[in-house]
């Protein structure tokens, strides 16, 4: 048996995507908690293998190599705990490997129970092919056979406040109950109960004996005016990962390794961002991960979350869905090269069939940058409507200000460069006034998260080890002026004592050099009532620290301007990309 | 590294599952001989229902509905037939509303399942049943000519196997005045396609089947809908098909074929197939579908450039390759079919075999 992570030193977090499986390395040095090394394979989970735990094991064996570390016994077993030098004290894992679970929600008035439930659904890997609530049109035997001829993996039932509705609820239930009872028993879904709790006992009774598996978790919707997803949040996860351990082949035995602590990857990542949210008070905190299995987008806010996973906008398989929720010239606008639209169409079926293949050429490097984009655009845009109100946001609304941003996903983080990797990061989230963005280029804050839930001190020491690579420090004023009027006069006052003066026009986008290990003040001086987060015309002063590429001044407006004209466009995506670095 | 495995073979041995959506009947036995459109297993999947609220129509509780109702569990109802009758000077009943068998009676409602349509389970390659697993399905066990494909939208049917007229390359492009009557019937091999009238006057010939190197998206959404199968070998835009694959398939023209065009999954392993049963003195060796990178294997290139061309894996190279997008990959030596030397990355391969 794995022992305590409480006193264990060593921690090896898996976390198995989509296309990678990761195996991650914490270890103590110095006293403290640092990352060590990662390992990598493709995952296993898909045909002829069909099993995630020979992408975990070629992972780990990965991390053997790089480290001249055993971790692994002579059968390919893990060795836990830590026995003469080998094998290693704790194990956590995280998934999101496998298909979108196929979800059919169910609640009462579109605006309340439905909703919340809707929101409850996006916060994890779920499709969902059908909601069903009180003003549904459709005759109860209709609702029964779009059940049984959608063959849901997942049933999330809501509504009713607590000591509210009962026998709206109860007549859902029997319709539930009664396509699970026409399901052949193989085929019934697992049920999560989030709705009033005064029926909770009724919904056991009924369903239990007709579903896969039964869960109840406390109301999301307990009175008209509240929403409290959190506790519905985790047993949503562990929900999720019993339909994984049932229908993805290896997960059972990940999970036994791992002593329960099996998270989904984008839950592990919301539980780190809302974690972290609780250190940078004053503003949010924003998570994104922009993977082969979805678009995840966590923001977080003196202790909130907003967790959005979309698997829709995911870079994978579901690719040649996409023109579903945009135009090809929506992703066309992004490119710096002329590449016919055909392309671009073609190059989305084809990377659906292999997600996991790469670019290899400049024009496919530059379709998939494109995609990535637009992909993050869409997260952002409808992640945006979720995020609560009490977030902070420019006077003229939009997004939020977050400080920092934190991102992910190998799209973006094994870009050929780090300049192209911000590019997609300022036009895909467009951030807003004055912000840190921060890469987890090995994809650490799942597995940090994963085990943050029994050893909170290994991610602060992490975090503080500085594992992530801080990319740029950014100003985006917000204007609404001509394009070419200075919008942002300032300067960089190093700590050395160096001084930059600057002044930025609207529609530009530039880079002050301010390199790692370097710090300094930075005074802005807003024009024309432009906004760069302390109020339209407002003046103030930030610290600033070093990262890879410096200070980043992106005043290209929000929404970002793009030329209509492809040449012009052409010049300008190009002229971005050089003034980043390449 | 593990390669993905597609598989492109004159001669194999392949075992296929064909499992019931739901608990069904078998309909074969061990050592049968089948045929593509024979139906091995069946099961009744009938997903429309109606819903008899007899409390509600008659004004009552439904533990007295409950009281009321004639019918039983399993029962078969006709149309207008008398489900429940609350007597009294003026008597009030609730009949059937169509033909029907109850699945459901219970708190003063009736749940009729309308029609019963059957799930018939085919074969989908001519072979011999090697396993029954009892009311789920079957083993398939047969030996042949096999090419897999990428997409498929799943159809089963068998015929013969003819070159569109005038094919002389994996390039040429299936073209509606192409197609005439003496086609009818046939399976028909094209390089691409991206006319949607073609793939008309190819519904209305009809055509039992269509195997294309590469089809343009938009023309998927009617590709889908048409009634034969078709099968795409290589991807999707304006490719030519794979040398390997077209050479085999050319060479098999006039031989009844099998076309199981049933969708790609990633994750089950089902993929489109042209099946070509061949007799075999010796069973040949199962289909491998997972091997590691080594030389000498035959790979296919799944992206730009050289996409879709076949060539054979000379040497794994060690460390990182650096390629043209700026990126540094795992990487190997392919020598192409037209002599050409080429650096590929490993994830862009798959191996033919």
């Amino acid at each position: 048996m794995p022992s305590s992570l409480i006193d264990a030193d060593s921690v090896l977090a898996v976390d198995v995507g989509s296309c990678t499986t990761r195996a991650m390395l914490f270890d103590v040095v110095e006293g403290g908690y640092r990352f060590i090394a990662v390992g990598q394979a493709p995952t296993s989970a898909m045909a002829p293998v069909k099993d995630v735990g020979e992408g975990v094991v070629r992972a780990i064996e990965n991390l053997q190599e790089t480290t001249g570390r055993l971790f692994l016994d002579s059968n390919r077993s893990l060795i836990i705990p830590t026995k003469d030098g080998v094998g290693i004290d704790s194990f956590v894992a995280t998934i999101s490997a496998g298909p979108a679970i196929k979800t059919v929600i169910v609640g009462l008035l579109d605006e309340v129970s439905l909703q919340s439930v809707n929101r409850l659904a996006c916060s994890t890997y779920a499709n969902v092919v059908d909601n069903i609530g009180v003003n549904d049109p459709r005759k109860p035997e209709e609702q029964i056979d779009s059940i049984l001829h959608l063959e849901p993996d997942l049933i999330l039932i809501a509504g009713g406040t607590n000591d509210g509705a009962i026998k709206s609820v109860q007549k859902k239930i029997d319709i539930i109950g009664l396509a699970c009872f026409l399901m052949s028993a193989e085929n019934r879904p697992t049920v999560l109960f989030v709705g009033n709790q005064a029926v909770a006992k009724d919904v056991t009774e009924s369903l239990s004996s007709l579903t896969s598996s039964l869960n109840i978790s406390p109301n999301i919707r307990p009175s008209l005016d509240v929403e409290d997803i959190q506790p519905a949040s985790y047993k949503l996860a562990n929900t999720f990962m019993q339909i994984r351990r049932n229908k993805l082949g290896g997960v059972e035995k990940l999970a036994s390794w791992a002593n329960g602590n099996l998270l989904p990857t984008a839950y592990a990542q919301g539980r780190m961002i809302r974690f972290m949210s609780q250190t940078y008070k004053s503003k949010g905190i924003l998570g994104v991960d922009v993977g082969a299995s979805a678009t995840t987008i966590a923001s977080g806010f003196q202790g909130e979350l907003a967790l959005g996973v979309y698997p829709q906008f995911g870079l994978g398989e579901n690719l040649s869905d996409l023109l579903r929720y945009t135009s090809l010239d929506d992703i066309l606008r992004w490119l710096p090269l002329d590449i016919p639209a055909n392309n671009v169409r073609d190059y989305l079926y084809q990377k659906s069939v292999y997600p996991d293949s790469i670019p290899v050429t400049i024009e496919d490097m530059a379709i998939e940058q494109a995609i990535t984009r637009q992909v993050l655009r869409l997260a952002i845009e409808t992640a945006n409507k979720e995020i609560p109100a009490n977030f902070q946001r420019p006077s003229s609304g939009g997004f939020p200000y977050f400080e920092p941003i934190l991102v992910s996903g190998s799209a973006i983080t094994n870009a050929a460069t780090i300049g192209q990797g911000l590019l997609m990061i300022l036009d895909g989230i467009q951030p807003v006034g004055t912000t840190t963005i921060v890469l987890d280029q090995n994809h650490l804050l799942p597995g940090m998260g994963a085990a943050a839930g029994i050893n909170p001190i290994l991610p602060v020491q992490i975090i503080e080890s500085g594992a992530f690579m801080g990319l740029a420090s950014l100003v985006a004023p917000i204007s609404n002026v001509r394009l070419g009027t200075p919008i942002l006069r300032g300067r960089l006052v190093t700590k050395e004592g160096t001084e930059t003066k600057f002044e930025i026009n609207q529609g530009t986008l530039d880079v002050l050099p301010l390199l790692g290990g370097q710090s300094g003040q930075l005074f802005l001086e807003p024009l024309h009532r432009s906004d760069v987060g302390f109020g339209p015309g407002h003046s103030g002063e930030v610290q600033v620290s070093g990262t890879q590429i410096g200070v980043v001044i992106d005043a290209r407006g929000r929404p970002i301007q793009l030329s209509k004209e492809n040449g012009r466009r052409f010049e300008m995506n190009k002229k971005w990309i050089w003034t980043l670095g390449g | 590294m593990l390669a993905p495995v597609i598989h492109i073979l004159p001669m194999t041995t392949i075992l296929r599952q064909r499992l019931l959506p739901s608990v069904g009947r078998v309909l074969v036995r061990l050592n049968q001989k089948v045929a593509p459109l024979d139906v091995v297993a069946e099961t009744n999947l009938g997903k429309e229902h109606i819903l008899v609220d007899i409390a509600c129509l008659l004004g009552i509780s439904p533990d007295k509905a409950d009281q009321l109702i004639r019918c039983r569990v399993g029962e078969r109802l006709t149309s207008k037939q008398l489900i429940a009758q609350l007597p009294g000077l003026i008597s009030h009943s609730v009949s059937s509303p169509k033909d029907g068998r109850v699945v459901a009676v219970g708190g003063g409602q009736v749940l009729l399942k309308i029609g019963d349509p059957v799930f018939e389970l085919r074969a989908g390659l001519p072979g011999t049943i090697t396993r029954v697993i009892p009311e789920r399905g079957v083993d398939i066990t047969a030996h042949g000519t096999l090419i897999q494909g990428i997409w498929g939208n799943n159809r089963v049917d068998m015929g013969l196997m003819l070159p569109v007229p005038q094919l002389n390359s994996p390039r040429d492009v299936l073209e509606a005045d192409k197609l005439d009557i003496s086609l009818r019937g046939s399976i028909l091999i094209a390089g691409h396609c991206s006319d949607p009238h073609a793939l008309q006057v190819a519904d209305e010939l009809p055509l039992r089947g269509l195997i294309l190197g590469s089809i343009s998206p938009e023309l998927l959404p009617i590709a889908e809908n048409l009634h034969f199968p078709i099968m795409v070998t290589d991807g999707f835009g304006h490719h030519p098909m794979n040398a390997v694959a077209f050479k085999l398939l050319i060479s098999n023209t006039k031989q009844e074929v099998a076309l199981n065009s049933t969708s790609y999954d990633r994750y089950t392993g089902s993929r489109p197939e042209i099946f070509i049963p061949l007799p075999a003195a010796q069973p040949p060796q199962l289909a491998q579908d997972s091997v590691e990178f080594s030389n000498g294997q035959q790979v296919r290139i799944r992206r730009n450039p050289n996409m879709f061309e076949v060539g054979t894996l000379t040497n794994l190279r060690s460390g990182l390759s650096e390629f043209p997008s700026g990126l540094y990959l795992p990487a190997a030596d392919v020598l192409l079919e037209s002599g050409q030397k080429v650096v590929v990355p490993l994830v862009n391969l798959e191996i033919l075999g």
